[in-house]
């Protein structure tokens, strides 16, 4: 069966957040991923997200381009509109999206044969533009729904499931949108659920072009010994920089640390990010140091994740195109005609 | 002074070309050498007299150095597609001399720089030459080296205003409109244009047989290339998204845009912008963007040519079955593949009406002028919207880079935009049933939603799969058999709603017509005219817009032999007819100009008027149709 619809079920002691919303609003359909996917995870983490961030949830627009990364989509927010996009295209329609209504919050969601093959073009420009958007690339080496082809984030050397190695390069999304101007970018794990939720949610409270990678086990094709993106090796060659609490902008910070254990980020929205250091040397705002760091772990087989760059105060592709406060769909002839009169006038300068 | 004048004296003994108001002058120039806005000068000069012009720009892929030709055609009966032939070719450009003396009629006139001397060998017995020694006089007036490239078009162009008549303070005026706030380049404009003229009168015979002279035929029309006029229409038709990729012959039309909208687009208190423009990575990406706005609601447009459209092809595919609004503007060029990338064809219909893969099909829309690329382009916006699918604005090079006198724009400011079946957030509130691809009206569209329209309700999700009329992902056969039967009918209800053909009954009764459109309609205008003159009676159809009106199927049903007269090899709108509207493709008869210049009515006369000759004027039956080639 390809299209489930989930039951409606309300417990009525269930908490609903400040908005009124039960977690339950947040979700979508059934997933019709393998069991174990890594990917189920990130839904999950992104529905959690969202409710205790308080969003409405048809304010949100969820695109996505093919994949099993671009099917997923439908299995969080419901209630929101989503665009499934053509193959590696994705990048495009939020930009064109977003520049049509800058007042709904956007999540791009693909994967890495999406992003880092056919994609990366328009991974690589929707970064540059500094599209406001949550950009969460759901990578697991492969090529998942057609069976198994390495994709081009696959370690050089890794093995596929039939034991063939991998002879190309890979391509490592973080570094490219760190090199590109993304001004957040994180990397995180599937199984990691207490990083990936506050990442999520202080890349949708960020005002700019915000880049997740996940790493997320392929448990059909990728989660064999011999690979790098198996639940098991990311499990052991996870380094976190730094751990994240999230306080959106209207509430009290209510966790406490040592001084010098942990640093505040202030978003340009009001909410604050506490970065708990995991490594002493770590600055999350030092874009050079933040891409070093990046390569020379990258060198040392160890994958790299936390909250790797964020510029607090970013600019994004709105502000650069100058447009109105009221979005852009909403206006009409009164506003979009400049009418009869100057049209008059601008036959006689043409005579 | 060394200027060597060879053909003065003979000038007297062999034929020469007379004619008032109906001459072609050619420019041969160096691209990037300034003679452009000296050319505009030109035409708009004879325009200001009220006799009509029409030129056009023929031009390499280049940016400097190579030929570049202006040809006008001045012609007060206002005839403004290419005649053919050329009156008077003004010689500028060494490299493509020998090919430049050959274009001119026996008896026409050769204008060229005598500063250097030429061999006699390198003139033309039955051509008169009229030396002007213009480096030499522009050389010893001005200093600066960019100052005399400039100057010197400046000075030819007053000299050719004393040899044709032409008045010197039209010019002026316009120079002075062009210089408006900066004086200080006026000034040397006005002398060098002086110096010039002054020359030519005073060591020439001024005026030559050919020869404007002031009449009213210009009346209010406005003069505008067809890709300012496009932009204009978006702004009036209320694009405020515009995604694009430069490529030739489109890149002004969203360059355009931009200007537009930075003139009327400007919000006088905050001084933000009411547009978006994004010069995108690629056309797929212009694309995309176009179609990500349009899913969320704004007029959203792109602008490009043949290979723009070829990569485009996937999204348009999936923006005619997701049924989401996007405007496409074809300045179609020569094809396939690089092809002639500044010449002009009409050789992208079949490539949009079929766009994509799988069974899809696209209005298209055919202007023939600048004023229809304006009103074209707004309507384009509302039918987008209205269909909820991909509209195609079929302009070409022809139209597009080259000024051409047009009606002048009209906008009616009572006119409100076609948004289409929005279904809003009161109406969802009501308890109206919303099946995203649900025909409730039976003219097979839907309704839609907006993003972010009601907490509730309204949402779903838009995918290239199939899916049940409720967006529900479904590969069941019924349910897809549902929405491409009711896409079929979309496209069916497009007919009565996209512009109509115009007819134009020949004065005579007859079985004989001819269908045309776009960039091809000023040489018909002259052609048929010119048939006529010859007592072979033809009646027109315009063809503006796919899918065809129902008139299109009546004009061909009342003929025994249609001439379809397009620019492109394989007879495309041919194709189209024959395949929509199951025509015996015996009966349409090919009349095709495809070499990148822009058909002439000499061409369609000749094409036509042979073939008539042929059969004695009775058409029927025919048994095959063979092309008349360009």
């Amino acid at each position: 069966m390809t299209y489930l619809a989930k039951p409606k079920l309300h417990h009525p002691s269930l908490e609903r957040n400040r908005v009124g919303y039960l977690r339950r609003d947040y979700e979508g359909k059934i997933s019709t991923l393998c069991a174990g996917c890594g990917h189920d995870s990130i839904s999950a983490a992104i529905i959690q997200a969202c409710w205790e961030l308080d969003i409405e949830p048809h304010r949100v627009a969820k695109l996505s381009g093919i994949g099993c990364s671009s099917k997923t989509p439908d299995y969080f927010l419901g209630n929101s509109h989503g665009f499934n996009t053509v193959h590696g295209r994705m990048p495009s329609v939020l930009t064109g999206a977003n520049l049509a209504n800058g007042d709904l919050l956007y999540l791009g969601v693909s994967g890495d044969g999406d992003s880092a093959s056919i994609g990366l073009g328009q991974f690589a420009h929707v970064m540059r533009r500094g599209v406001n958007m949550t950009y969460i690339v759901e990578n697991n080496g492969v090529y998942g729904l057609t069976k198994g082809q390495f994709s081009a984030t696959a370690d050089q050397g890794s093995k596929s499931k039939r034991g063939v190695a991998n002879t190309d390069s890979p391509i490592d999304m973080v570094s490219l949108a760190l090199q590109l101007g993304a001004t957040f970018v994180g990397r995180s794990f599937s199984g990691d659920k207490a990083q990936l939720v506050p990442l999520i949610k202080a890349a949708m409270a960020h005002q700019g072009a915000a880049f997740i990678d996940v790493v997320s086990p392929c448990v059909a094709f990728n989660n064999h010994a011999g690979s790098t993106r198996s639940y098991d090796f990311v499990r052991e060659h996870n380094e976190a920089v730094n751990r994240l609490d999230f306080w959106p902008s209207r509430e009290a910070i209510t966790a406490d640390y040592p001084a010098g254990e942990a640093i505040d980020i202030t978003q340009h929205d009001g909410s604050v990010m506490r970065l708990r250091k995991l490594d002493a040397d770590y600055d999350a705002t030092d874009r050079v140091r933040a891409m070093n760091l990046i390569q020379m772990r990258a060198a040392q087989g160890e994958v790299v994740t936390g909250l790797l760059y964020v510029d607090p105060d970013p600019e994004d592709l709105h502000r650069h195109l100058n447009t109105v406060e009221a979005s852009l769909f909403t206006l009409g002839a009164a506003e979009l005609s400049p009418g009869a009169a100057t049209l008059a006038s601008i036959n006689a300068s043409l005579r | 002074m060394d200027t060597m004048m060879p053909n003065l004296q003979e000038t007297k003994k062999k034929p020469r070309i007379e004619a008032v108001n109906d001459l072609v002058v050619k420019f041969a120039n160096v691209n990037g050498s300034g003679s452009a806005s000296a050319n505009e000068l030109f035409a708009r000069s004879i325009l200001r007299m009220g006799v009509p012009v029409s030129p056009r720009n023929i031009f390499p892929s280049n940016i400097q150095g190579l030929p570049t030709w202006y040809e006008v055609r001045v012609t007060e009966a206002g005839w403004l597609g290419r005649r053919g032939g050329v009156d008077m070719m003004v010689a500028m450009n060494p490299q493509t001399w020998d090919q430049d003396l050959k274009e001119i009629e026996p008896g026409g006139y050769l204008f060229y720089d005598s500063t250097k001397p030429l061999p006699p060998e390198k003139f033309r017995d039955d051509v008169h030459v009229i030396g002007v020694p213009l480096t030499a006089m522009t050389n010893a007036r001005w200093s600066v080296p960019r100052e005399r490239q400039l100057l010197k078009n400046m000075v030819c162009l007053g000299a050719l205003a004393a040899l044709l008549d032409i008045d010197l303070a039209e010019c002026e005026k316009l120079v002075g409109e062009q210089y408006k706030g900066k004086e200080k380049l006026l000034a040397p404009n006005i002398e060098a244009l002086r110096l010039g003229r002054d020359w030519a009168r005073e060591n020439l015979a001024c005026p030559l047989g050919i020869r404007v002279a002031r009449a009213d035929n210009v009346g209010d029309r406005i003069f505008i290339d067809g890709n300012s006029a496009a932009a204009l229409g978006a702004v009036y038709g209320g694009a405020s998204v515009c995604a694009w990729y430069p490529i030739t012959p489109s890149s002004s039309l969203a360059e355009s845009f931009l200007a537009y909208c930075g003139k009327y687009r400007v919000d006088p208190d905050t001084g933000r912008h009411r547009y978006a423009v994004v010069q995108a990575e690629d056309e797929l990406a212009s694309i995309g963007m176009v179609v990500g706005a349009g899913w969320n609601g704004a007029r959203a447009f792109t602008a490009t040519s043949g290979p723009g459209i070829s990569l485009m092809t996937e999204f348009i595919g999936l923006a005619y079955f997701a049924e989401i609004p996007a405007t496409i503007v074809n300045v179609q060029r020569g094809g396939p593949s690089t092809g002639m990338p500044t010449r002009t064809q009409q050789a992208d219909v079949l490539a949009c009406a079929y766009a994509s893969h799988g069974d899809t099909k696209h209005p298209l829309l055919f202007p023939m002028d600048p004023n229809e690329c304006f009103d074209m382009t707004a309507q384009a916006l509302d039918l987008a919207d209205r269909l909820q699918t991909p509209v195609f604005v079929m302009t070409d090079l022809d139209i597009g880079m080259n000024q051409r006198l047009t009606a002048p724009f009209a906008w009616d400011d009572a006119r409100a935009y076609d948004r289409g079946k929005v279904m809003t957030h009161d109406m969802l509130e009501a308890g109206r049933d919303f099946g995203r691809y649900l025909d409730v009206d039976g003219d097979g569209i839907p309704f839609r939603t907006y993003p972010g329209t009601h907490p509730t309700k309204g949402a779903f999700f838009t995918r290239g799969t199939t899916r049940d009329s409720y967006a529900r992902y479904s590969e069941a056969g019924p349910d897809y058999l549902y929405n491409v039967q009711r896409l079929l009918r979309k496209f069916d209800s497009a007919r009565s709603i996209v512009p109509a053909p115009v007819e134009r009954k020949a004065a005579k009764a007859t079985r004989i017509g001819a269908i045309y459109y776009g960039s091809t309609t000023p040489a018909m205008d002259e052609a048929i005219i010119a048939l006529e003159a010859q007592d072979l009676q033809v009646d027109l159809l315009r063809v503006r817009a796919f899918p065809f009106a129902d008139a299109v199927n009546e004009f061909i049903e009342s003929h025994d032999l249609v001439f379809v007269v397009e620019q492109n090899r394989d007879a495309q709108l041919r194709t189209l007819l024959v395949n929509e509207l199951d025509i015996d493709p015996a009966k349409l008869m090919r009349v095709l100009h495809y070499d990148g210049t822009p058909i002439t009515a000499r061409f369609i006369t000749r094409a036509i008027g042979d073939h008539l000759r042929a059969i004695g004027g009775r058409p029927a039956p025919v048994r095959s149709a063979p092309a008349a080639r360009a």
